[in-house]
């Protein structure tokens, strides 16, 4: 006998159910969320006062040291760039696709997106040490009347990161305001006026979906290439120079696919717990975290490959700095960090071939976390190995972070952490349009359209 | 306060129901109403039968304006104050090339998002009976009318599968 299977891409809900689920999200906040909240506040906090004694002192206070000055500032700088990858890939890619299942997770992973880039845009700051000036990596004159170099890739990645924070933030916005006024029409008293004013007098009809809906495909459009380019432009930071370890063509590709895989996995250790404080088990369901377990198992074997080409190509280049570089980078004093990227990202997303493991949360959190402490210490090694063993063997050092490298990689997570937790219990972190897309109205007649 | 436009406003909870209501009022030769809906819906769009939006030439116009911007800054400021670098040429094509991509992916998305401000507020909502069922599970009709057409408009959305159906005056 024939039996009829439900598509898990369909929701079971109804378009009632829908609203009030979701704009239930937004009431008063419960402990688990409290809790949360507050441990994101105080490592912003320690990020603060860590920022704080920088600017008092200097960046000497950091670990840097001859001829290692891309340190950990740096590292974090990529590690939040590449995390906001995977939010504009789900919203952006996977909608031209028509992709069904990222419908219920592309609100939370979009706002994903736009905390990392802006989190990701603090470091070169932080980073330049005379924060005062920063403005100087704007197409703007020095006091010689002087343009920035537009052929150094630095001013490539200015440009990128600038573009990419607003697009993805346009992209968030507009794809906010059809939900934010579902949300004033279901409110009352002081909420239902602040929902008013963003909602930006959208009241659904005819001529606004027409321009809505043209307008969010284009900005679909020109928000896909913009993943893809980014973080090439990222990677060209370190490519285009000729330090062993980072002049490597493979480092594009290499660096996307790294990032959409960092941000799969951050997407993960987010999600996870956020659907339990908010509720949503029934709209963000095990289908969903199945579909995201293959991109992150797809994306984590394209890293396993550029693994094996890196050093593979750093062999057959015949070139002894290269080939002392990765060398080193398995066998030297930086065995335990360049160990602890190829298991954490290479060999843990192995795992995700098994269908029990992809369908079980507790496995997939545990996953996560291997994938952010792995993507981390990926960009790390990648950047204090190679210039800590560069051209002249004599200078060769190590880097050694300190209490306030720490202070402010911390400082970026709860910096993170905070914006997102607000932005879930303020807009609705599941949107509520795409959803009701997809569950058809009822009808009078039998029979489809 | 905005004043009310007189019409028919009309409940439909079943797609196939408000479809039906739209054909009849463009059969009379009607345009001038107005269809809420939650979410986007193509058989909706196929019933009310609008043009497709043209969206798309303000993010053509911002894309070529961007490409243009990244071409004019890179070169002007390059020769500006001529600077040997590397011993690369002083103005190239490659390297800039990524500021004409980022500037027309930037000014593309912007003059888009201005571009749905600027087209949706060529038809005003201001005034049109409205019910907030409507950004939830419900389809709504609004037509412009007074009098005896009120009635007879009534009497339309009702025969097609109206849940309900009220004057707004």
């Amino acid at each position: 006998m024939a039996t009829i299977v439900r598509d898990p891409s369909v929701p079971t809900q109804t378009h009632h159910e829908v609203t009030r689920d979701v704009v239930n999200t937004l009431g008063t906040a419960g402990r688990g969320y409290l809790l949360l909240l507050a441990g994101a506040v105080g490592l912003f906090l320690v990020g603060i006062g860590t920022f704080i004694m920088l600017l008092k002192d200097g960046l000497g206070l950091a670990g840097y040291n001859p001829p290692v000055f891309w340190s950990v500032f740096i590292t974090t700088f990529v590690f939040w760039v590449g995390i906001g990858h995977a939010g504009t890939l789900i919203s952006a890619i996977l909608f031209l696709f028509r992709s069904p299942w990222r419908t219920a997770v592309y609100r939370a992973t979009e706002a994903m997106t736009v905390f990392a880039v802006m989190t990701a845009g603090l470091f070169p700051i932080i980073h330049i040490g005379r924060q005062w000036f920063f403005y100087w990596l704007m197409p703007y004159p020095n006091q010689r009347w002087l343009w920035p170099n537009f052929k150094s890739p630095l001013v490539w990645d200015v440009f990128a990161i600038s573009t990419y924070l607003t697009v993805s933030t346009t992209f968030l916005c507009v794809g906010l305001v059809p939900d934010v006024a579902a949300a004033r029409d279901i409110m009352s008293g002081w909420r239902q006026k602040v929902y008013n004013i963003f909602s930006l007098g959208w009241k659904g009809t005819d001529n606004q979906w027409r321009h809505y809906s043209r307008a969010y495909l284009y900005l679909a459009a020109l928000a896909t290439p913009l993943v893809l380019s980014v973080h090439s432009v990222v990677s060209w930071d370190f490519a285009m120079s000729i330090i062993p370890g980072w002049h490597g063509t493979i480092f594009a590709p290499y660096f996307v696919a790294g990032a959409i895989y960092s941000g799969v996995g951050m997407v993960f250790t987010l999600l996870i717990p956020l659907r339990r404080v908010l509720k949503l088990e029934h709209m963000i369901t095990d289908y969903h975290f199945d579909n995201l377990a293959k991109l992150t198992l797809f994306t984590g074997s394209i890293l396993f490959y550029a693994y094996l080409m890196e050093y593979f190509v750093g062999w057959y280049s015949g070139n002894t700095f290269e080939q002392t570089t990765f060398w080193r980078r398995a066998f030297g004093p930086m065995w335990w960090g360049g160990w602890t990227m190829i298991i954490c990202n290479a060999f843990v997303s192995q795992l995700l071939w098994f269908r029990k493991i992809r369908t079980n949360l507790t496995s997939l959190f545990i996953i996560s976390i291997f994938i952010n402490i792995g993507m981390w210490f990926e960009r790390y090694v990648i950047i204090t190995s190679s210039l800590g063993n560069d051209f002249l063997p004599f200078a060769w050092s190590q880097m050694n972070p300190t209490w306030a490298d720490w202070g402010i990689l911390a400082g970026s997570f709860g910096w993170f952490g905070m914006w997102f937790l607000l932005f879930a219990r303020t807009f609705p972190v599941v949107a509520i349009q795409e959803i009701k897309e997809q569950i058809p109205y009822p009808r009078l007649r039998k029979g489809g359209h | 306060m905005a004043r009310t436009v007189p019409g028919v406003l009309a409940a439909f909870e079943h797609i196939d129901a408000a479809c039906d209501a739209i054909q009849a009022l463009r059969a009379q030769g009607r345009t001038d109403f107005t269809v809420y809906a939650a979410a986007h819906n193509h058989e909706l769009e196929e019933a009310v039968g609008l043009p497709v939006s043209p969206v798309r030439l303000y993010t053509l116009f911002g894309g070529l304006t961007g490409v243009c911007a990244g071409v004019g800054m890179t070169y002007w400021m390059s020769l500006d104050w001529p600077l040997l670098v590397g011993g690369k040429p002083i103005a190239t094509i490659p390297p800039y090339v990524v500021f004409m991509f980022e500037l027309m992916v930037l000014l593309g998305s912007l003059s888009t998002v201005v571009g749905i401000v600027l087209l949706s507020l060529a038809k005003p909502t201001t005034g049109l009976a409205y019910d907030p069922r409507f950004s939830d599970d419900q389809i709504g009709i609004f037509v412009p009318c007074a009098g005896a057409e009120a009635a007879s408009l009534e009497r339309m959305f009702k025969d097609a599968g109206s849940v309900g159906v009220r004057h707004a005056a």
